[in-house]
């Protein structure tokens, strides 16, 4: 836990406070204090998290659920004690709706494989957005080549914004399910993700929203939101890589296949018959991820420690900065100016190759990410191979942004 | 390691102004590069006079490595036999991998490309368009060619 107060105003948020959380981030990269721009990516771990599964290896290692003895039983209590963590995180109306898995990306496909592939027909469609990542493309473009179902695509615009209407125009009788990101990893853009999850509902369309982006950045209140199932991976909120959640409308999980066999997700195995688990444990099968899960507990703790309201304004306050001192550097063009974005910023710059120009920044040990964001569609769609991106976390400073202007400026100059 | 190490001078010029850069008409192969991890694709046309590469240009889009790493190459390979420009690509590719590769004196202006070695994330940036040559010189049939990935 972390004991940090932070104060309620807002313009007294205290950046140095939180970043003393976070070792990484006293790091030097080639000589240079780092200034870590790539949170989308996957943001950096506090002390606390770093702690809690270094905790847990050391005391409380075992296996979980079926051992009587007490390192067992410790486990299986810190484990669970992270799900129950994730329920008041996004709240879930109850611990059987939070499954845990490897990631985002792991969430999507059992939807697709648990909950979609058994309902399509040939003919049914499955909806997305243009700006969606790889990650809630692929599932569905598999889903559509084992069912016959269409994969049916809803416009953005130049901004990279989408719009409800022209989403809920291409919603019809044949549509079974609405996938998309609640915030845009190219672009930032934020969806209006209620209202798009209300039009789905209007017409009995199921919903599931990427959330892989979103969560680190604002409230997600799954009920309040009204969708059925949302994803999203626990390192890029400050938790270890390997351990995501996804949530599920307990009605619908219940309705659901296993997605695969194994240990856990078992009450009983005859060589004729296999009677299944009860959720959420149905869809975890093996031994899973115990101390990414508990890392997974340790963030929502050290989250819950902060006054997020604040953290949001100075990440917003960031961005800001961010788009005022970029669109100031002559060529530079940034991609993706939705009137609501999350914290991060794409761009290109005249002259500069995206990849030239991570290397320079790197030099002056600043980590931005260049290519195409596991988002071809949306790179397409602007007619680029590749962008920047620069995205932000609430450890980021206004001296990191205005180093990261110093060090664009210089890799034009070299290219000049 | 030093960013001018990386970007020499020669390198940055051939960034700047690409040689044999554009289509080439009635060309004997066309082949193309791909590097899925960055997005960067060329297309090398080559004429061929016998055993000899008469002529050859690329066009595309990549990052300063990979543009002057190209332009570079098709100056160097121009006038070669099949066998010396395959020759001259395990040269160069040992230059970007091995650290313990010879001097690259004889190399002349391709020897900017050894300061990339120190850059793994970026090797593959200078390698894409010898890979892709390199395909194109031992495909038995050059008419047909497809495409080169880098992954």
């Amino acid at each position: 836990m972390n004991n940090i107060a932070l104060a309620r105003d807002h313009s007294r948020f205290d950046v140095d406070a939180v970043r003393r959380e976070f070792p990484i981030l006293a790091r030097m990269v080639r000589g240079k204090p780092l200034a870590y721009l790539d949170n989308g990516a996957s943001a950096q771990r506090p002390a606390a998290v770093i702690a809690a599964v270094d905790d847990y290896e050391r005391r409380h290692h075992a296996n979980i659920h079926r051992g009587v003895h007490t390192l067992s039983q410790e486990a299986t209590a810190l484990y669970e004690g992270a799900r129950d963590r994730l329920v008041r995180f996004v709240n879930a109306a109850s611990r059987a709706e939070i499954i845990f898995v490897r990631g985002t990306t792991e969430a999507i496909n059992l939807v697709a494989q648990s909950y979609a592939r058994p309902l399509l027909q040939p003919g049914d469609e499955v909806l997305i957005t243009h700006l969606e990542h790889h990650a809630n493309i692929v599932p569905w473009q598999m889903l559509c080549e084992q069912t016959g179902a269409r994969l049916v695509v809803a416009p953005m615009d130049s901004r990279g914004e989408v719009h409800v209407d022209a989403v809920a125009a291409l919603m019809n009788t044949r549509t079974k399910l609405f996938a998309f990101a609640h915030v845009s990893n190219a672009l930032g853009t934020v969806l209006p993700a209620k209202r798009l999850v209300a039009a789905a509902k209007e017409r009995g369309i199921t919903t599931l929203i990427d959330g892989a982006q979103a969560i680190s950045h604002m409230d997600v209140d799954v009920q309040d939101l009204g969708c059925d199932f949302y994803a999203f991976s626990g390192h890029k909120m400050y938790a270890p890589t390997g351990v995501g959640v996804l949530y599920g409308r307990e009605r619908l999980l219940e309705r659901m296949p296993p997605w695969q066999g194994g240990g856990e997700m078992i009450l009983a195995v005859t060589f004729a018959k296999t009677t299944y688990n009860a959720l959420p444990n149905k869809f975890e099968a093996g031994t899973p991820n115990i101390s990414g899960g508990i890392g997974l507990g340790a963030a929502v703790d050290f989250l819950a420690g902060f006054d997020r309201q604040a953290a949001q304004a100075h990440e917003d306050a960031l961005l800001q900065h961010a788009t005022a001192v970029l669109s100031k550097i002559p060529g530079l063009r940034i991609i993706g100016t939705a009137p609501h974005k999350a914290s991060l910023v794409s761009f290109v710059v005249a002259g500069v190759h995206p990849h030239d120009l991570g290397t320079i920044l790197d030099e002056d040990g600043i980590a931005v990410r260049t290519g195409h964001h596991c988002a071809m569609p949306v790179m397409d769609f602007f007619e680029l191979p590749a962008t920047a991106r620069a995205s932000f976390a609430f450890y980021n400073t206004f001296d990191e942004i205005d180093r990261l202007g110093a060090g664009i400026e210089r890799a034009r100059k070299m290219f000049a | 390691m030093e960013l001018n190490d990386l970007y020499r001078d020669v390198i940055l010029d051939h960034n700047r102004r690409p040689r044999n850069f554009g289509g080439l008409e009635s060309a004997d192969a066309s082949i193309e590069g791909f590097n899925p991890m960055c997005g960067d694709r060329l297309t090398l046309r080559l004429k061929l006079n016998d055993d000899t590469i008469s002529d050859i240009r690329f066009e595309g889009q990549g990052c300063a490595i990979s543009t002057a790493s190209a332009s570079m190459m098709t100056e160097a390979v121009k006038g070669k036999s099949r066998a010396e420009a395959l020759e001259l690509f395990d040269r160069i590719h040992q230059l970007l991998t091995d650290d313990d590769a010879p001097p690259a004196d004889e190399l002349g202006k391709l020897a900017a490309l050894s300061g990339v070695r120190q850059y793994p994330a970026r090797v593959k940036c200078a390698t894409l368009c010898w890979h892709t040559l390199s395909t194109a010189l031992r495909s038995a049939d050059l008419k047909s060619l497809g495409a080169v990935s880098t992954e």
